[in-house]
């Protein structure tokens, strides 16, 4: 694809510097304090979960912890809770380790269920929109703030954490880390492996919410108005 | 709108903040309830002072190789599909995303809160080619339905009470529900949603562009900004030239200091990397990708004993600490940057020609550089500006450079400030009169009489503007 005009944008800011145009040979020196790495570390798993729920109630989202056969109850008892009547999830390759392909089958018998389709393109999209409950894994999950990272591709299109009004995110345990430094570190360390990162990569703490109008909290303005996670032991 | 609001005078603008009594409360609320969530957040996390330090490095390493993490950035997008036009000025950004709209026959915009697309002026373009332009950010859209600018940067729309926002949305959208925060945003919600999906170009700001690999990261808490560059097929980010990193590492340290910094919170609920177009399969995000990067004045602050002004990630704790914001909010600045960082700010970017009295704008109590996330000395940037206008307007007597060096001492550090209150009413007791000061020394000279110096006198700040208006100080 196209950069225009780079030459003399860069040789200008270059001139500017004072110095001749810098192409390569630039290193991040080490930073001379770490303090990010100091946060919750040697935390256990368990130790990171109540960090996590902790912080939940600071962003109005419900938390639940259950073993991996009660993951199909929880989210029954959640949708029921949201008097959900359309569910939309991702085509997510954890869905059969975690026995969701049948349980979304069994669902489908009595209300709407979306598996995001890359075949069917916008209408997934179309979909979304109209769909009361989007159900999404988490890839990496930051205790500290209580985040669900999404890693989106074509199988786990954004709009599922987004359109819908109520979210569910399942988190495996161990996809929990202290911070976003570690999810940071995890995409660097791609990136410098020569791996693409994803196209967009959600970091989502909660419902939307906005404190636009006289600094009251208003959750739900754009996306999601409600939001639950799910923790399961793996 | 540009970078400047207006042609009203300073003065005016000053006089209209302070008689603007629920402004003036409400920013003194915010101020308060800003300030006391990032100290809370400040002092969970530990080590705050460590985190401020690695934030100032990573900014400080990075401005200094601009050239070099741009060209590894637009080399990483337009490797992802998306295409980089370099813009040295407003015209020139405005003019390539006008051709970008007009080719791909675009009807609608819908955006997301960027400052630098205000600082070009691009929505005034855009309606001009015939182009509807929706804000989506709430506070935003509120104001855009009211053709009134932002006056702060975080919370944009904090002059407004919700009687105002209701009476706003009756007449201009039809509105017929009470005023309560939850009803008028259901609506705001409702009338945003037909905009996301039926919008043809989306165009966003950037809080962090990440050189490595081309990701563009934006933190809001409302997710419009998720809304803005999941649904439009064509995808414009705007950046100011100085808003990138290195690594996601150091995106992750910045992106840390700004939400604690600006609303307290360990993050917002939302923090979106987004990379170049849709990949192959994927139906979110756009086909056809375009970064702009602006400089529009920014590379005359670089190699300048101002360049750390260009630091600044924009979370507005300067602002929410300086007691001349407090008192005349805004609005007052004149500038879409307003509180300490745009009395720094604005001079460098548009001249001191509209600007001369916003260095002024400070009590130079140093709460600014105290609570910055990135320790921009804001405050001694703010002395060397006033030493600047003073030089150039040739009314440089030596003994006031003397005078401001000794000032920045004294006002360096809040404590320092306090400790000192008591002696500053002596010192400056040869430009006291009847409780106020005359016509100080240095920086306490021009306008800054319209700020919150008597302090160290007795007088409240707004008793002492009404005399001055009545010319009992003049
Ligand atoms: S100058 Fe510092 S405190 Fe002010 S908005 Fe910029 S980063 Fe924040």
């Amino acid at each position: 694809m196209v950069i225009h005009n780079h030459d003399a944008f860069l040789s200008n800011v270059a001139a500017h510097l004072g110095r001749p145009r810098r192409t390569s040979g630039v290193k991040r020196p080490t930073w001379s304090v770490r303090p990010q790495d100091r946060v919750f570390a040697g935390y256990s798993k368990e130790e990171l979960i109540a960090v996590l729920k902790k912080q939940c109630q600071a962003i109005h989202t419900d938390v639940v912890e259950v073993k991996q056969h009660e993951l199909t109850q929880a989210l029954t008892d959640t949708i029921k809770r949201y008097e959900g009547k359309t569910v939309i999830a991702a085509n997510d390759k954890r869905n059969a380790l975690y026995g969701l392909d049948q349980f979304y089958e069994q669902l489908n018998e009595e209300i709407d269920v979306h598996i995001w389709d890359a075949q069917l393109g916008k209408e997934n999209q179309i979909i979304a929109e109209r769909t009361d409950i989007g159900i999404s894994f988490s890839d990496i999950t930051l205790a500290e703030s209580a985040t669900v990272t999404l890693f989106n591709d074509k199988h786990h299109g954004r709009s599922i954490s987004l359109l819908p009004k109520s979210f569910i995110a399942i988190i495996p345990k161990s996809t929990i880390v202290p911070r976003m430094t570690q999810a940071a570190q995890q995409l660097h360390m791609s990136v410098e492996k020569g791996k693409d990162v994803p196209s967009c990569v959600s970091f989502v703490s909660g419902p939307s919410n906005s404190a636009d109008i006289e600094m009251n909290l208003i959750v739900g303005v754009h996306g999601p108005i409600q939001a639950t996670y799910i923790v399961v032991g793996d | 709108m540009s970078i400047k609001l207006g042609d009203m005078s300073y003065q005016d603008r000053i006089e209209k903040g302070i008689e603007n009594d629920f402004m003036r409360e409400a920013v003194s609320s915010a101020q308060g309830r800003f300030r006391n969530g990032r100290l809370t957040q400040a002092e969970e996390l530990g080590d705050w002072e460590d985190w401020r330090q690695l934030g100032s490095e990573i900014r400080t390493h990075t401005l200094e190789n601009l050239d070099y993490y741009l060209q590894q950035l637009s080399e990483q997008v337009s490797k992802r599909g998306g295409n980089v036009f370099f813009a040295a000025t407003a015209e020139e950004a405005n003019a390539y995303i006008k051709k970008v709209i007009k080719q791909k026959n675009g009807k609608k915009v819908v955006k997301s809160k960027s400052m630098v697309t205000e600082e070009i002026g691009l929505n005034q373009q855009l309606e001009q080619m015939g182009a509807e332009v929706v804000e989506s950010d709430l506070g935003e859209w509120i104001l855009q339905l009211d053709e009134d600018p932002p006056s702060h940067i975080v919370t944009p729309a904090l002059h407004k009470n919700k009687e105002q926002i209701r009476e706003t949305f009756a007449e201009k959208r039809g509105y017929d529900q009470s005023d309560s925060p939850e009803e008028l945003a259901a609506f705001a919600r409702e009338q945003l949603r037909k905009d996301f999906l039926s919008a043809d170009v989306g165009i966003t700001g950037c809080n962090f562009a990440i050189a490595e690999s081309g990701a563009i990261t934006l933190v809001t808490n409302e997710g419009n900004a998720r809304m803005v560059t999941a649904l439009p097929d064509t995808q414009i980010t705007v950046m100011g030239m100085e808003r990138i990193v290195p690594t996601w590492e150091d995106m992750e340290v910045l992106v840390s200091l700004l939400t604690r910094a600006a609303v307290g919170q360990k993050l917002t609920s939302y923090v979106t990397s987004y990379t170049g177009a849709r990949l192959e399969g994927e139906i979110d995000g756009p086909d056809d990708y375009h970064l702009v990067i602006v400089d529009n004045g920014r590379s005359k602050i670089l190699g300048t004993e101002f360049q750390s002004a260009l630091h600044c990630i924009r979370c507005a704790a300067c602002i929410n600490v300086c007691p001349v914001y407090r008192h005349v909010g805004g609005h007052a600045y004149n500038s879409i940057y307003p509180g300490p960082i745009g009395a720094v700010l604005t001079p460098l970017l548009d001249g001191y020609d509209d600007h001369k009295e916003l260095p002024y704008a400070s009590s130079l109590c140093a709460a600014c550089t105290e609570a910055c996330p990135v320790k921009i000395p804001l405050h001694e940037q703010l002395i060397r500006h006033r030493q600047i206008i003073v030089e150039q307007e040739k009314k440089s007597p030596v003994t006031e450079k003397i005078m401001m060096k000794g000032f920045a001492q004294w006002a360096s550090t809040p404590a320092a400030y306090k400790l000192s209150t008591k002696l500053a009413r002596t010192a400056l007791k040869p430009w006291t009169k009847d409780e106020t000061i005359k016509n100080g020394p240095g920086p306490l000279k021009g306008w800054t009489d319209v700020r919150d110096f008597p302090a160290p006198a007795k007088q409240s700040f707004r008793a002492w503007w009404k005399e001055r208006k009545k010319g009992v100080n003049q």
